[in-house]
């Protein structure tokens, strides 16, 4: 009994931890799309990028025989908190060069050009061993505070330390909503014309959204590698890297940072409980089949919540009278 | 008989109101122009009476029937069409096939009726097969109408038909309207341009989506107000 | 690297079966529908359902000609082509015309594909699982072109099926009434109903050229590679850049867009690694994005 109920806590835990960086995720969107107006669908690429750099900077370089199996561009195997922020300002970076080329082109073309560009970024680190082993990917990433508690209890610890970064992520931006640079961004989101900004500082503030949105989606990729202690370019796929945070943007309500973080959890809970509960009915010979079901799960819901309140997703149209 | 009533019609744009209470009536054979300066609802009148935009109080009665909420493509085959003021043909269409889809809907040989339109637009002749995109300004209003007359129409509307032609085409193009119109056609115009007031048998004049004055030519011209408001005298 | 022009020629006529669908959709709804790749995969996989199933009662089973595979791959065609029109049919009346009727953004309809390509694509892992498929085991007869170029007969099988197609598309499109009249709504649309035609069920016929298209390009990459779950959805950005590069609503432009592509990521494998060839799409395609976003044959729209 003590087991079971020990296995159902380290279950709900682990989920927890996930939740929370997809939560993290959730509101890095909604800077880009709930506040801003700016498609996104390039999330798996800043994912991928995050985690990669936080892997890289706090790996150390393979020395002797690991070096034959791990090839990596770089290590310096600097501490956590390097990692991360270096995650950060990476992707924030990668985001400014991502909108020099590409704000310019109307939303539909962005958005997919922002697929586009996850691919790329995928399908590079995937290609390219020197950088960071190929498909094999890293492994073996150190995770801050390892030694605190016994192995079993690490997600505990794990899950703190992710829930003090939500919770700063969260309050630093809720007071940037309501601030004077929060309120411009709203109003480039409802009418870019009718703003008053004129049409280079309408550019700038969407650079600027760009760069703060994709840091804290780096900081969300770097907990994530931090947290499975290994990641492949396999990992950074459209659906768990991009299209499932939209769903959990689109449910808990665009531009509302509480509602994301609640469509994360409700997303991610729909997500893992039912491979768990799929795992569980099916029988043994559909096993390798059933987590696909998943897929049609994600795509029901993005459905679902489109037609229930298409007006929900894009709030206002841009109306213009013809007289 | 009167073939168009417009009764009481509040119209706009979605939370926003253009036409606040319009009603106007149209007897069959008329020419009837409905003047106003830009903003003033004309051609959002034009398009609640097509069924483009549903009112949101009041009716439109064509032929006694109350059309108030149907569909364009509905309207289109009880006998009215219209002819918008912008991107009134298909671009990429040529002359010829713009005036095989105005006749869509027809269930015979609508070659015969191009035909007539073409004696009626000669101009349109020899640039049968030339894209509609190609065309200048004059050829392209004159495609328009021809495209809305493909259904032998009882009642043509048409939106500022005088719109970016030089003086001497808006003069042609008035003088084509009134041969239409003789041809027994009845013809709602919606016009910035006056000289839509000396071909009309009736006109209204609306401003701020409100009727300001209506009647025959003679008598606009004789109000002094009216005269100095709204037609520049 | 003739041979690489050629072999690109081959893939590019199956991209531009496949984009020609989707130039259609888009230039009449304004919708880009990224379930289209899943669409190919469904239409491959129907298809091999039919031939696993003729190959199970034993009829149509002779080679046809000088190609790898069976008769029962021509036939399944059919049930292929019918299974995708429905399919497209079902997915706009209950998907994308709800969200027509709301007045939202295309981008709406966008999104709402992408959740339809997960349906398809979760499907087919569920029916057929995650291996590969093939339509025919066994040899793969080749010819010898002049150049030295080696060349599956399968593959001459491809590129006529192919130009076929889109040719009878595009006359369609051309001489038809029904097809003037698609022409005339990815025109303009609301001059279209204006004129008295209606949308809604001219929108129908664009979805059965779309779908036919979209089950045709799909048995024809099964027969060219092999299938597999993820081949559509590696397939649309290919599909999304020969569209851009052609233009919106240009069914010659799909064409030369996708042999354009398809050419392209071939020769890019003389330099790149074959993966990645949807990163050579992609750049295609942002660079006619920055430079000429209407694209070779298009025309101004918003």
């Amino acid at each position: 009994m003590g087991t079971a109920i020990g296995g159902i806590l380290s279950f709900l835990i682990s989920f927890a931890v996930m939740a929370s960086i997809y939560a993290i995720f959730t509101m890095g969107l909604n800077v880009h799309w709930g506040h801003t107006g700016l498609i996104n669908f390039g999330v798996a690429g800043f994912f991928c990028v995050g985690a990669y750099t936080s892997a890289l900077v706090t790996s150390p370089m393979p020395t002797g025989v690991l070096a034959q199996y791990i090839k990596q561009a770089f290590g310096f195997n600097a501490p956590f908190l390097v990692g991360v922020l270096a995650a950060g300002i990476i992707c924030a970076a990668l985001a400014v060069l991502i909108g020099m080329l590409t704000l310019r082109l109307s939303e539909g073309y962005l958005a997919i050009s922002t697929i586009g560009i996850a691919e790329t970024i995928r399908i590079f680190f995937n290609n390219e061993r020197w950088l960071a082993n190929g498909p094999q990917g890293l492994i073996g990433l150190p995770q801050p505070l390892h030694g605190l508690v016994p192995p079993a209890y690490y997600n505990y610890v794990y899950l703190v330390i992710v829930l003090i970064f939500l919770a700063i992520i969260y309050i630093a931006l809720e007071k940037g909503i309501r601030s004077p640079w929060g309120r411009v961004l709203r109003a480039i989101r409802e009418d870019e014309i009718m703003s008053g900004a004129n049409g280079k500082n309408v550019f700038y503030f969407k650079l600027q959204s760009l760069a703060l949105g994709a840091f804290i989606m780096g900081v969300g990729g770097a907990l994530y590698a931090h947290f499975s202690a290994a990641i492949q370019p396999s990992a950074f796929e459209p659906l768990f890297g991009t299209f499932i945070i939209w769903a959990m943007v689109t449910l808990g309500g665009t531009g509302n940072n509480k509602g994301a973080i609640a469509g994360a959890f409700v997303v991610w809970a729909l997500w893992s409980w039912s491979t768990f509960i799929i795992l569980k009915i099916v029988p043994p010979a559909f096993q390798t089949r059933a987590p696909y079901i998943r897929y049609l799960l994600i795509g029901f819901l993005l459905i679902f919540i489109l037609l229930k309140k298409p007006k929900g997703l894009i709030s206002e149209e841009r109306q213009v009278s013809k007289f | 008989m009167t073939i168009l009533e417009v009764k009481n019609i509040v119209s706009g744009y979605g939370s926003m109101e253009v036409l606040h209470d319009i009603s106007i009536d149209i007897e069959e054979k008329q020419i009837v122009s409905v003047l106003g300066p830009n903003g003033a609802g004309k051609t959002t009148l034009l398009r609640t009476i097509f069924g483009e935009i549903t009112p949101q109080n009041g009716k439109v009665i064509f032929k006694g029937q109350d059309i108030t909420g149907f569909h364009p493509e509905e309207i289109a085959r009880i006998g009215m069409c219209y002819v918008p003021q912008e991107n009134n043909v298909f671009d990429s269409l040529t002359i010829h096939e713009n005036l095989e889809m105005g006749a869509f809907i027809r269930k015979d040989d609508w070659q015969p009726r191009a035909e007539e339109i073409y004696e009626l637009f000669p101009d349109l002749i020899d640039r049968k097969h030339d894209k509609a995109g190609f065309l200048s300004g004059g050829m392209r209003q004159m495609l328009a109408i021809g495209r809305a007359l493909m259904l032998n129409p009882e009642l043509l509307l048409l939106d500022e038909p005088s719109t970016g032609l030089a003086p001497f085409l808006v003069n042609d193009m008035f003088k084509r309207i009134q041969e239409l119109n003789k041809q027994g056609v009845t013809i709602l115009l919606v016009e910035q341009n006056t000289q839509a007031l000396q071909c009309s048998h009736k006109s209204y004049i609306i401003e701020g989506g409100e009727k300001k004055a209506e009647g025959s030519a003679d008598e606009l011209m004789e109000d002094e107000e009216i005269g100095k408001l709204y037609l520049g005298r | 690297m003739v041979e690489l022009i050629v072999y690109g020629i081959v893939l590019g006529s199956i991209i531009a079966v496949a984009s020609i669908g989707l130039t259609l959709i888009w230039g009449i709804t304004g919708v880009f529908n990224c379930a289209h790749g899943d669409q190919m995969t469904v239409g491959a996989y129907v298809a091999l359902l039919f031939v696993v199933m003729f190959s199970k009662v034993n009829i149509f089973q002779g080679t046809v000609g000088p190609f790898s595979f069976s008769w029962g791959v021509l036939i399944a065609f059919i049930p292929a082509i019918l299974f995708s029109v429905g399919l497209a049919i079902l997915m706009d009346r209950w998907v994308l015309k709800p969200l027509r009727k709301a007045g939202v953004h295309p981008i709406a309809g966008f999104i709402a594909t992408i959740g339809v390509a997960w349906i398809l694509r979760g499907m087919i892992y569920i029916f057929w699982g995650a291996d590969f498929h093939f339509y025919a085991q066994g040899l793969r007869p080749m010819i010898f072109l002049p150049l030295g170029i080696k060349l599956r007969t399968d593959e001459i099988f491809i590129v006529f099926i192919a130009l076929a197609a889109s040719a009878a598309v595009y006359i369609f499109l051309q001489k038809a009434k029904m097809g003037k009249a698609l022409r005339a709504l990815s025109d303009n649309p609301d001059l279209a109903r204006v004129s008295g035609i209606r949308t809604e069920r001219m929108l129908v016929w664009a979805w059965g050229i779309a779908g036919t298209m979209v089950a045709i390009a799909g048995i024809l990459y099964g027969i060219e590679t092999q299938l597999r779950p993820e081949m559509g959805w590696i397939f649309l950005l290919s599909l999304f850049a020969a569209v851009i590069l052609g233009g919106q609503g240009s069914i010659i432009g799909a064409l030369a867009g996708g042999l354009v592509l398809g050419i392209a990521q071939q020769v890019s494998t003389a330099w790149l690694a074959p993966t990645y060839k949807p990163a050579v799409s992609f750049i295609i395609m942002i660079l006619v994005l920055l430079f000429r976003p209407v694209g070779i044959f298009g025309k101004r729209r918003e």
